[in-house]
């Protein structure tokens, strides 16, 4: 009598967990406009097919990397709020399974700015959003009290990580997932593809301006320089210093190792080029007279925008004079 | 009348089996004649020689920053030559064609080049360039057209190089237009390049090819990197600090060229500097120089 009490509970259990199930299923291919499915009006983002499982989605503030497969979606980064719907519809038109992993490669919001809703689109259990993996300090950074603008709760990273890197297997494929202290901030990840071949550098490497070492946010420029280095040592080119392993930028187009390699020579070089000034006692004023940036300005630099060369030059030079840490040179 | 029929007939029959317009044809093995511009192309340029080249003043910055030891960078090691440089190198390439099997619709012109093993694809079939955010490769991205008895190259997404083999930059933003011109077993092949960054104006180039009976020379050259400096730090990028260079002067007072000069800019390629070239100082001994 107790077994057979038990094996109706059991089948209960069962009946009940296979109802959300195909509830669940049943949500995500459901037409019109709900989270998993925006409406037709959403406008897909463009994409462009990097390796293996994984697609870069351009156009929702930063670059957005997406990989694929029979287990799910896993979305580096999520855009800026605003475009979470369009992010949404274009994950769809890759894949219709859930969207099971989030991954920040930092804090800022127009990286972390779709979290909420992109999570709440996806589940990593069953009826539970997508999981966050951040480092601790995107966390801690996110959850200031007067961080301007301010996140949600739910946008907040759920699973977090302190030592030097974390590694989870989807889809088929090692996703390795590297912190990079002191960088362009203090949370910096660097997420590896291994079998896709595919490395998300976030902001630690952007094609379309000088890098944005964000001081406010514990970034220093030898940390940005460690970052693109170890970019450089897990990039292996296919043939004469082109292709094989690709990266995505923050910001910018699809690059390789050779492009990464010409970014970190610039910004070694500015950097050499400060400190002597520095050490020669420059004032910021003379620095910026002596114009260290000259042979890149046509390429990086701007007077307007989020990142002008100006920023750039007083970013370093402030590091280089009143160093915040001492990131450790690789 | 019987052979006056025949002939209209053969007439007709050979204008059926004839193309509309008998387009030229680059197919073959093509070895490079190095006449024009020899001190540049074969041993090489020297350190400091900016003579001829429309500069912006970035690029002579980079170009005085650059130390060649910067070559021995594992990273640099297997570097190549890009698409614009390279045919100014030391060089030589085989053209050949991809043609649809059932139309023998032209589709690309393919270059393969010994120099590196490097291929390039000149898409013929009217398709559009790749967008912005694509990867940019040593060759780029080309498209061609006839232009009669010419073909001309429209090239993209190419990635950052050099401009001369002496450090002087070529930036990604760089584009080019090449126009292949055959005559006869002589090939000439004219380039125009601009680059927004390091280039104040196009710089336009010319070489000679000539047509090989026989295959000949090495088609292959693969590369790996070894460790060249092993005490230096693994992040190290060799430069030189603005106004540090050994070699500043150097070129111009060996050669007795015009600093100005020397250092290029648009104003020096033009025929009528040559008028005040002979106004200009003669070039110091320089104090850093060997």
């Amino acid at each position: 009598m107790r077994d057979q009490r038990k094996a109706v509970v059991t089948l209960a259990i069962a009946g009940a967990l296979a109802f959300a199930v195909r509830a669940r299923t049943q949500s995500t291919s459901a037409p019109g406009g709900t989270a998993d499915k925006p409406s037709a009006v959403v406008q897909p983002l463009d994409t462009f097919h990097v390796g293996g499982n994984v697609h870069m989605l351009i156009g929702a503030g930063a670059n957005i990397a997406v990989q694929a497969g029979d287990e799910g979606v896993l979305v580096v980064d999520t855009g800026l709020a605003q475009n979470a719907p369009r992010v949404i519809a274009t994950i769809r038109t890759l894949s219709n399974r859930p969207i099971r992993w989030i991954i920040n490669t930092h804090v800022h919001p127009d990286h972390t700015g779709g979290n909420e809703a992109v999570a709440a689109a996806g589940s990593k259990t069953i009826g539970g959003p997508a999981e966050i993996i951040a480092h601790e300090n995107v966390l801690t950074r996110m959850s200031a009290p007067g961080r301007q603008p301010p996140a949600s709760t739910a946008a907040y990273p759920t699973d977090t990580y302190v030592p030097e890197e974390k590694d989870i297997y989807f889809n088929g494929e090692a996703v390795m997932v590297y912190h990079e202290p002191m960088a362009h901030t203090d949370g910096d990840s660097i997420v590896f593809f291994r079998k896709s071949d595919v490395i998300v550098a976030g902001d630690t490497f952007v094609t379309t301006s000088y890098p944005f070492i964000d001081r406010a946010n514990g970034g220093s420029v030898q940390g940005e320089l460690n970052a693109l280095n170890r970019i450089l040592d897990l990039a292996v080119p296919a043939h004469e210093q082109e292709g094989g392993t690709l990266v995505i930028p923050g910001h910018g187009r699809v690059c390789d190792e050779a492009d990464v390699l010409e970014y970190r020579d610039m910004v070694t070089i500015i950097r050499d080029r400060m400190q002597d000034m520095v050490n020669r006692g420059l004032t910021i004023d003379q620095v910026k007279a002596a114009k260290p940036t000259l042979d890149y300005d046509r390429h990086y630099g701007s007077d307007t925008g989020f990142v002008t060369t100006a920023g750039f030059i007083e970013a370093v030079y402030n590091d280089l004079k009143n160093p915040q840490g001492k990131p450790r040179v690789r | 009348m019987k052979g006056t029929v025949f002939g209209v007939a053969l007439a007709t029959a050979v204008a059926i089996a004839a193309p509309a317009f008998a387009q030229m044809s680059l197919v073959g093995e093509w070895s490079p004649r190095y006449h024009e511009d020899q001190p540049d192309r074969i041993p090489g340029p020297e350190l400091g020689d900016y003579t001829g080249l429309p500069l912006t003043d970035g690029a002579r910055l980079a170009a005085d920053s650059w130390d060649a030891s910067r070559l021995t960078l594992r990273e640099h090691q297997c570097k190549v030559h890009n698409g614009p440089y390279i045919l100014h190198g030391p060089i030589q390439f085989r053209f050949s064609e991809e043609r649809d099997l059932r139309t023998q619709q032209l589709i690309a012109i393919h270059e393969y080049l010994n120099t590196y093993e490097q291929e390039r694809t000149i898409w013929m079939d009217g398709r559009s360039h790749p967008p912005e955010w694509a990867p940019h490769t040593w060759q780029g991205f080309s498209t061609g057209k006839w232009e009669g008895d010419i073909l001309t190259v429209y090239t993209t997404h190419i990635k950052q190089e050099w401009v001369r083999r002496n450090g002087v930059p070529n930036s990604e933003k760089s584009t080019t237009i090449e126009h292949f011109i055959r005559h006869g077993n002589i090939l000439s092949h004219l380039i125009i390049w601009t680059d927004p960054v390091y280039l104040s104006e196009p710089l336009i180039r010319s070489e000679d090819f000539v047509l090989q009976d026989r295959t000949s020379g090495n088609w292959l050259w693969p590369c790996e990197y070894v460790d060249e400096i092993l005490d230096r730090p693994h992040s190290a990028v060799p430069n030189y600090l603005p106004g540090k260079s050994p070699f500043e002067g150097d070129f111009a007072y060996r050669y007795g060229v015009p600093v100005e000069a020397a250092k290029g800019g648009a104003e020096t390629t033009y025929p009528e500097y040559q008028m005040k070239l002979r106004t200009l100082p003669k070039p110091p001994k320089p104090a850093a120089g060997k």
